[in-house]
């Protein structure tokens, strides 16, 4: 019996992972473009990002997802995700990607504007374009800045995943849910708790590894 | 021959007037100190000097040709602003290095970005990486930092930081560097080693702006000397005549005090 629910949660897992690393994947370089538009000089910009962030962050998760994926069924007629767990999957991405791209952009913003103007000026005054300035310059003082509140995010990433089970996706939390239910064992669902602890931990041994490494300059 | 002229430079931030019809001019391999209290416009002409404000009004020339001219279109002044921007080379008063690269890295950057630009670059990689690395490494050798290339700039100290800032905007051989208060965020102790570099450079024959609140470096230093105030330019001349017997009455308060 334990290997078997071992191996059910392991498919639940890999569900889990999926949607952590797709969700990183889009929302890391979404967030990266609104926290430079929400540090730019165009205001009319600037208003529009604040909304949507103010909306994002000012809601649900849980609602979100919700809506995105019954939304279009609801009021364009036909459910743009197909019933499959492909389909639920996918919508959980697209609700996760956008709210975290919304929690990153903060984040990056904080990181582009603590980096000191002096830096930037230096970088003009030795000839240097825009973009040099920041690939060169300013980027990696910024990755430094961002990275201690970034794991924050990505950690709570990790177990926000398990909301995608409103929508019947079938990652790690919803594989011991299930064992509740048919067979009325509530261990698995505990069960789950080790492999979540094993996900961070592994991540905050990344963390701390990629802090250690830019630990060479201030 | 005059290598820069500045003429009738104005500069204001809304409806405060920061510089007020500042001309002057400055021959090849002589250095310039301006002196005058914080808020008198000395840091505004030198970041006006460097592209980082773009004057109100009036003329920037160097070498006989138009850098700025307040009467053209922003984007005749903004065509060309890198090539430009290189006549000049800025020291800051806080130093401002890139942390993320030792001492010798921040020296090469520069000229290794438009060493990239070049055409032969890809054929002559190789070569042209090791001529900005020795150039690199002999500009840290005049600062006499030959042997701190490799650290990076939390690891030295002010007045260590302030020199490889100076071999940094030596690098790209600038027909004028600027200093904005070189000394100012240093302790006194520290004074000394980075003021003994620019006196070396002032004797090779750098063509330098110098704002400073140093008199006595002023005056044994520099060739020419401009007291500023309230955005005027009050007096300019011949440093002992401007520092030791000044004909305007605020000169006088000033360097009473």
């Amino acid at each position: 019996m334990f290997w078997n629910v071992t191996k059910t949660l392991l498919i639940g897992l890999e569900s889990t992972f999926r949607i952590f690393a797709l969700t990183l994947v889009f929302s890391l370089p979404l967030g990266l473009l609104l926290g430079i538009g929400s540090a730019s000089r165009w205001k009319f910009l600037r208003r529009i990002i604040m909304v949507l962030v103010w909306v994002i962050r000012g809601t649900p998760l849980m609602l979100q997802l919700i809506i995105i994926f019954y939304g279009p069924g609801m009021w364009l007629g036909h459910n743009i995700w197909g019933g499959n767990e492909a389909g639920r999957i996918t919508a959980t991405v697209v609700a996760f990607s956008i709210n975290y791209a919304c929690y990153f952009s903060v984040i990056f913003r904080g990181g582009i504007e603590g980096v000191p103007v002096g830096q930037r000026e230096a970088g003009q005054v030795l000839g240097m374009t825009k973009s040099q300035i920041f690939f060169k310059v300013t980027l990696l003082q910024m990755i430094k800045r961002v990275i201690p509140p970034m794991s924050n995010e990505i950690i709570t990433l990790v177990k926000d995943t398990s909301l995608a089970r409103i929508i019947a996706a079938q990652e790690l939390t919803f594989a011991g849910y299930s064992f509740l239910k048919s067979a009325g064992l509530t261990w698995p669902l505990f069960y789950t708790g080790v492999f979540y602890l094993l996900f961070v931990g592994i991540l905050t041994l990344l963390f701390n590894y990629i802090e250690k490494k830019l630990d060479y300059f201030r | 021959m005059a290598i820069l002229e500045v003429n009738h430079i104005e500069k204001h931030f809304g409806s405060t007037k920061v510089l007020k019809d500042v001309s002057f001019s400055l021959d090849e391999g002589n250095a310039l100190a301006i002196i005058g209290s914080s808020g008198s416009g000395k840091t505004t002409l030198l970041r006006c000097l460097n592209f980082l404000e773009t004057p109100s009004s009036g003329e920037i020339r160097v070498r006989d040709e138009v850098l700025f001219d307040a009467a053209r279109s922003a984007a005749e002044n903004e065509r060309n602003l890198r090539t430009k921007r290189l006549h000049f080379g800025l020291v800051f008063q806080a130093f401002h290095l890139f942390p993320q690269y030792t001492a010798l890295e921040n020296v090469m950057l520069a000229e290794q970005l438009l060493a990239k630009e070049r055409p032969d670059f890809k054929a002559d990689r190789k070569q042209i990486l090791e001529e900005i690395r020795a150039h690199g490494e002999q500009l840290l050798d005049k600062m006499g930092l030959a042997n701190r290339a490799d650290h990076y700039p939390h690891q030295l100290s002010g007045g260590q930081q302030q020199r490889v800032a100076i071999a940094r905007a030596l690098a790209l051989s600038p027909d004028i560097l600027c200093f904005d208060e070189p000394t100012s965020a240093l302790d006194p102790e520290l004074t000394g080693e980075v003021l003994r570099v620019i006196r070396s450079l002032a004797e090779q024959k750098t063509t330098m702006i110098i704002v400073t609140h140093e008199m006595a470096f002023a005056r044994d230093v520099a060739d020419q000397v401009i007291f500023m105030d309230n955005g005027y330019i009050v007096e300019q001349g011949d440093p002992r005549q401007v520092i030791e017997h000044p004909r305007e009455e605020r000169t006088r308060q000033f360097l009473a005090r």
